[in-house]
């Protein structure tokens, strides 16, 4: 028998409405118990002073393999996750080949169970190759372990294609992930459309592009009775009309990117190629909007977008770029620094966007410190001070804004099923 | 004053008035070379100076070539169409193979913003924005504020309109930043799909009438009228267009009497700018192209020859 003991930490459990200091005991990878001064012969860790929660869990990340392997592979991004306090990602299905059929998905996660160290879960396409056309068969998608179907990276432009795929989910009650994006408005975009990219004489991505989708997609869940989930929401006016449905009853959650609660489009007045990212970096006014969301629930969940790209395709002409940022390792740091130590969001709830809240948008059995569970725990210190140094990443993505930057609150520990996988950032 | 630390110049959004002044006054010397019989100042011999440009010039090329011989620079040009970039050569290996080669200064221009600003950053070289997409052309600008400040002797308080597409004009936004730094009232004016509502925080008024806009103004620099990047329906037509914006003699009553009229070439005769106007007497248009060769023998001077202003031309 292995046991692990956390002492003296600061525990959060949002599922089990605990936030205290307490110990907590992992016997054989699984939570034994959670209770004040607990003895036990176990190897102890002290978390005096830190953060003690639930493992937290990325709903959106790229993990590049099979097929951009050059990218990055699952090896390299679940130790990037693990590195940045994640036990548990789901990877978008924009691979080559697509996860559009059971035999991708079985391999992905075949190869997490060999050469990754955090849970891996699938997200399948929703069409075949993502073109948005003929449904991806989503019966075998399932069944090969996919959680939710997403053609992220592209929209779904066709809304006959759309209503489709929501009644097709519905079966299931499979959550269908929208990438927001009206394709006629946002063409050859590099950057938020309004002051900056008119000072910066780039063409512009139009808020009203997002808005726009998220409008349709709420109005067919409406219609069907689907769950749809809005990935990387980030302008003012989608968080408006998600608060709108979720008054009205309908089944839409969402999420939202760490770099879009904290960075605006007046920075991509440098030109460097980690600025673009899409949907793009917003304004000071979307920001506003968004944080306020945080709070008030009309936001489920913060998740990366976790897009790395190899050095040539950032290394070039902003409108040559490839659109991402390098989110895993950065995630629980920039939340820490710009939104916890500034007071905007408390501890709790920014627990619960990392936690059980993105495991319940997509069902997983995750993100509480229940006693049986799998020992997922993450412990974060909030007062550890690093700077962002691109070169020292897991992941082989590079490309972050964040480079250079000092920021307050990191991940000290990250645990998967009660093994210790990361220790400050390193992994063991 | 130290232009000459000044390593690039990629718009004159970052430049401040009196490196503005500081060019201009350059300027004025290096004109006195271009009307000499002898045209050849010996300042920037040894120093080597190469072109590329990857969107079509005329004008800007040349210009920038013969300025940097008449200062006796060697200056290479880049036929882009003949080179290693149709082989699928990165941008980034094609500036270190020129800047390898004993290269002191790039000019660049390329159909994308922010390219000179990306090349800047990794190459030792100066680059000069010679227009790089919809962001910036300051060389265009600072000819057009010395042809304005050589008629009418001041920039400062000048009622200028700048007619057309300012949504995807570089010539535009380098006129814009260069103009507020000397006080002028600037109006912008076209259709309201090319002029964006946000542009009025740059510290312009905006028009959608031709003849409000003209009102009593001092100066008008007419857009070239952009076909290449009409791809979407901003616009009807050119007929429409022309209805309302062109430049002729009628509208031109509104502005004052000595008005003068600017146009960055090529011109789209009858679209935005009236033949009548183009070849009148308030038409600057050739002055302009010589001015910008002073211009551009001004900056190559100051960042190539690292002398003081008092030297120019001895």
């Amino acid at each position: 028998m292995t046991k692990l003991l956390v002492k003296g930490g600061r525990v959060i459990d949002p599922a089990n409405g605990i936030d205290e200091v307490i110990d907590l005991l992992v016997t054989d990878g699984i939570i034994a118990a959670v209770d004040k001064n607990i003895k036990a012969a176990a190897e102890v860790i002290d978390a005096a002073g830190l953060i003690v929660c639930p493992g937290l869990v990325d709903i959106h990340t790229h993990l590049r393999e099979p097929g951009y392997e050059y990218k990055e592979d699952i090896a390299s991004g679940t130790r990037a996750a693990a590195a940045g306090g994640f036990t548990t990602i789901c990877c978008m299905p924009n691979t080559k080949p697509v996860i559009d059929n059971g035999a991708t998905a079985s391999f992905v996660r075949e190869r997490a169970r060999k050469s990754g160290v955090v849970n891996v879960y699938p997200v399948g396409a929703i069409t075949q190759q993502q073109e948005g056309k003929r449904l991806a068969p989503i019966a075998e998608l399932i069944a090969a372990g996919c959680v939710a179907v997403s053609d992220d990276g592209q929209a779904v432009m066709s809304s006959e294609v759309m209503k489709n795929a929501l009644e097709y989910a519905k079966m299931w009650g499979l959550p269908v992930l929208s990438h927001c994006e009206d394709k006629n408005l946002s063409h050859n975009g590099q950057m938020n459309e309004g002051y900056y990219s008119i000072l910066y004489g780039l063409k512009g991505i139009p808020a009203v592009a997002e808005d726009i989708m998220v409008s349709r997609d709420i109005l067919l869940a409406e219609l069907t009775g689907a769950h749809v989930h809005i990935c990387h929401v980030s302008t003012r006016g989608a968080v408006e009309l998600i608060r709108r449905a979720k008054k009205k009853g309908i089944h839409v959650t969402c999420e939202v990117a760490p770099h879009h609660l904290t960075l605006t489009d007046e920075i991509v007045g440098t030109y460097d190629t980690d600025t673009k990212v899409n949907p793009p970096l917003r304004t000071g006014n979307d920001i506003e909007a968004l944080i306020a969301a945080l709070s008030d629930g009309t936001i489920d969940c913060i998740a990366t977008d976790h897009a790395p790209h190899n050095i040539e395709s950032k290394d070039c002409e902003y409108n040559l770029a490839a659109y991402g940022i390098s989110g895993l390792e950065t995630a629980v740091a920039v939340c820490m620094d710009w939104l916890f130590h500034t007071g905007k969001v408390n501890i709790n709830q920014l627990i619960k966007l990392l936690t059980i809240q993105p495991a319940e948008v997509l069902r997983l059995n995750r993100g509480t410190l229940d006693i049986g569970a799998e020992a997922d725990i993450t412990i974060i210190n909030p007062e550890t001070k690093k700077q962002v140094v691109p070169n020292r990443f897991y992941s082989k993505g590079t490309n972050t804004p964040y480079k250079g930057m000092m920021l307050k609150g990191w991940p000290y520990m990250t645990i998967v099923k009660g093994r210790i996988v990361a220790r400050d950032g390193i992994i063991l | 004053m130290n232009f000459e630390r000044r390593k690039d110049l990629l718009g004159l959004k970052d430049l401040g008035r009196e490196e503005i002044d500081l060019i201009l006054n350059t300027a004025e010397p290096m004109k006195d070379i271009l009307k000499r019989d002898m045209k050849k100042a010996p300042a920037l011999r040894g120093k080597a100076m190469v072109t590329v440009f990857y969107e079509a010039s005329t004008r800007t090329r040349t210009s920038f070539e013969i300025a940097g011989k008449y200062l006796s620079a060697d200056t290479v040009n880049l036929a882009v169409s003949t080179s290693s970039v149709q082989k699928g050569e990165s941008l980034r290996d094609t500036i270190k193979t020129i800047e390898v080669m004993g290269f002191d200064l790039m000019v660049i221009r390329h159909s994308m913003s922010g390219t000179p600003h990306y090349l800047a950053r990794n190459t030792k070289m100066s680059i000069i924005n010679a227009g790089d997409g919809a962001n910036e052309h300051p060389t265009q600008a600072l000819l057009d504020l010395y042809t304005i400040r050589e008629k009418k002797g001041t920039l400062e308080g000048l009622k200028v309109a700048i007619v057309g597409d300012i949504l995807h004009s570089r010539v535009a936004r380098s006129n814009i930043y260069g103009l507020t730094k000397f006080g002028c009232e600037i109006r912008v004016v076209g259709p309201s799909t090319l002029i964006p509502p946000e542009v009025e925080k740059m510290g312009v008024k905006s028009y959608y009438s031709l003849d409000k806009a003209l009102d009593g103004v001092d100066v008008v620099n007419v857009l070239r009228l952009q076909k290449e990047r009409q791809e979407t329906a901003l616009f009807p037509s050119m007929e429409e267009y022309a209805n309302l914006y062109m430049i002729g003699r009628e509208g031109l009553k509104r502005a004052k009497e000595d008005v003068l009229v600017l146009h960055p070439g090529p011109m789209n005769r009858g679209v935005e700018i009236s033949s009548e106007i183009a070849d009148g007497s308030q038409s600057l248009i050739n002055e302009q192209v010589t001015n910008g060769v002073a211009i551009r023998m001004a900056l190559l001077f100051l960042m190539m020859g690292g002398a003081r202003d008092d030297e120019v031309a001895s």
